[in-house]
């Protein structure tokens, strides 16, 4: 005969401790933090090495120290050319996803409108920011507005496209509680539509903090006598490898830190779950 | 005339519902007749697509019958919603993510037309305590279990002192456990309020112990086929569900959904 099934009644051996807050970060995924910068540091090295091994002459391939010289030394002349990178890379950042949410805003509003414009938006996006600039550098000058205009471009459709999804997935129970609670369509627009859209607006701003960079440089590129894009131009002709080298990486690391900002900004603001019925 | 009392909180009168689209019409309720009387508890009972929850959404003013007649406190169902008398709980608790449990109850004081008179709200606090949520104020609703995001709908409908509640299934998506749980809580809260609840389910069991009365709908098109009486006396412990009574009740309800 089989035995019967046993099973021991357990005492809590200890009082249970409240779970730690869900935002602090577990020790795993705190070591795990180092690895990219482990792994960026290998990867310098082994180029340092080949570069020397094989003696590459500085115009093709600088080393990373020959980099890191010139960045000490032209730190004055490159922070010179960083500022209206910068300046044209934030102003047409805000001044894109400005424009892009109130349109979003308007079509969530006339589907009318929504269906007339859409379709040219998507047409206007399909064209190479590198035909696009030329063209708006014709219409607004050799200034810092073309390399803003350009900028705000590129950050445009992709907000435009997230926001107008964020404003209309609304859960269509949520609208059928505020229609109980005989709730104005400002206030559902406020109280429902607005925080419903911010996961997808900051999806969009992350990918914009990166790309407004990158369309202030392009617009450098057309003509411009200050910024890093301009710079990168000239260092490249005078074949000035280690200045080129250092200044991509003075535009990327601008990149970075405003991607890492708008992350923050994020975290700070969206704090719910997504996917949670909203 | 499925008749319950005079001077009803809830009126139909040959009600018929028809949703028509491009491949045809539809007639998800027809020709209901029903009067629930003011602090009832009537529960809604029948197969899938028998117009269970179209019923409740004619009452909250969420659909407009095609023929019949809808009378809410004695008005059309849209003058209810409007004085804020109607409180409506869904099978999802579709609580605001963003929102804390507290802020989520305050939401209806927060949107749409004021009550007239202001003394007849409940503190959101306070209903947080009644629903057993005390302490949970500042949760978010990822942060709570199914059971409690649930408890946090309910005290949301219940803060502007609606004098009907309209719940879809709202226990349908839990377990049993907490469903036997809210069950006792339900019946406690509705004795505390007065408010007349209409309450939509699958569950024999569940309507049987809730409900005063349960309205046997039958599918295609959705119509009344009884109004069958759970006379069993208030308070009901979940102890009741063993008593004979109770399966009597039950097992003619089963046989009657067999016929639907």
């Amino acid at each position: 005969m089989a035995d019967k099934p046993t099973a021991v009644i357990a005492e809590p051996a200890a009082p249970l401790r409240a779970p730690a807050p869900a935002a602090a970060r577990s020790p795993r995924a705190r070591s795990q933090a180092w690895l990219p910068f482990i792994a960026a540091a290998v990867l310098l090295a082994a180029w340092q090495i080949l570069a020397v091994v094989f003696s590459l002459p500085v115009y093709i391939a600088p080393t990373p120290a020959q980099v890191a010289r010139t960045l000490v030394s032209e730190l004055p002349m490159l922070m010179r050319n960083f500022v209206p990178t910068a300046l044209e890379s934030l102003v047409g950042f805000v001044l894109g996803n400005t424009i892009a949410i109130v349109v979003a805003v308007v079509f969530v509003h006339s589907k009318r409108l929504e269906a007339a414009l859409y379709p040219i938006a998507v047409f206007v996006n399909t064209i190479p920011i590198l035909a696009k600039a030329p063209i708006l550098v014709l219409i607004f000058g050799l200034g810092m507005t073309s390399k803003v205009v350009i900028a705000a471009f590129i950050c445009f459709f992709p907000t435009l496209a997230n926001m107008v999804r964020g404003l209309t997935s609304v859960n269509p129970q949520s609208l059928e509680l505020m229609r109980v609670l005989s709730a104005s369509k400002a206030e559902v627009f406020w109280k429902l539509r607005v925080p419903s859209s911010l996961p997808f607006l900051f999806s969009a701003l992350k990918i914009a903090s990166t790309t407004s960079v990158l369309g202030a440089i392009v617009g450098e590129w057309i003509g411009a006598d200050l910024g890093l894009g301009a710079l990168i131009i000239e260092a490249t002709h005078n074949f000035r490898s280690p200045l080129l080298y250092a200044t991509v990486f003075v535009a990327s690391g601008w990149a970075v830190v405003f991607f890492a900002v708008v992350s923050f900004a994020e975290r700070r603001i969206v704090t719910w779950k997504q996917g949670e019925t909203a | 005339m499925t008749s319950l009392a005079a001077a009803p909180a809830v009126r139909l009168d040959g009600a018929t519902v028809r949703f028509t689209s491009e491949r045809g019409s539809v007639t998800a309720l027809e020709n209901v007749a029903l009067q629930v009387p003011p602090g009832g508890f009537i529960s809604l009972l029948g197969p899938s697509g028998c117009g269970k929850s179209t019923l409740l959404r004619l009452v909250a003013d969420l659909v407009a019958p095609t023929q019949g007649s809808v009378t809410v406190l004695g008005g059309p169902p849209e003058r209810a919603r409007l004085n804020r008398e109607l409180g409506f709980v869904f099978q999802d608790a579709t609580l605001l993510p963003w929102r804390s449990a507290l802020e989520n109850v305050r939401l209806p004081l927060e949107v749409g037309p004021r009550k007239r008179d202001r003394t007849e709200q409940r503190r959101p606090e306070e209903l947080l305590r009644l629903v057993g949520l005390g302490g949970r104020e500042h949760a978010l609703p990822h942060e709570l279990s199914g059971g409690m995001r649930q408890r946090v709908a309910i005290a949301r409908a219940l803060v502007s002192e609606p004098r009907i509640l309209l719940m879809d299934e709202p226990f349908g998506a839990l377990d049993e456990i907490t469903r036997d749980t809210l069950n006792e809580e339900l019946l406690r809260i509705w004795q505390e309020t007065g408010t007349t609840i209409l309450f939509v389910t699958h569950s024999i069991p569940e309507a049987v112990f809730l409900s005063q009365y349960v309205l046997v709908l039958a599918t295609n098109p959705g119509r009344v086929r009884e109004l069958v009486e759970c006379d069993l006396p208030y308070p009901r412990a979940l102890s009741v569900r063993e008593t004979p009574e109770f399966m009597r009740i039950a097992s003619r309800l089963r046989a009657l959904l067999q016929t639907c």
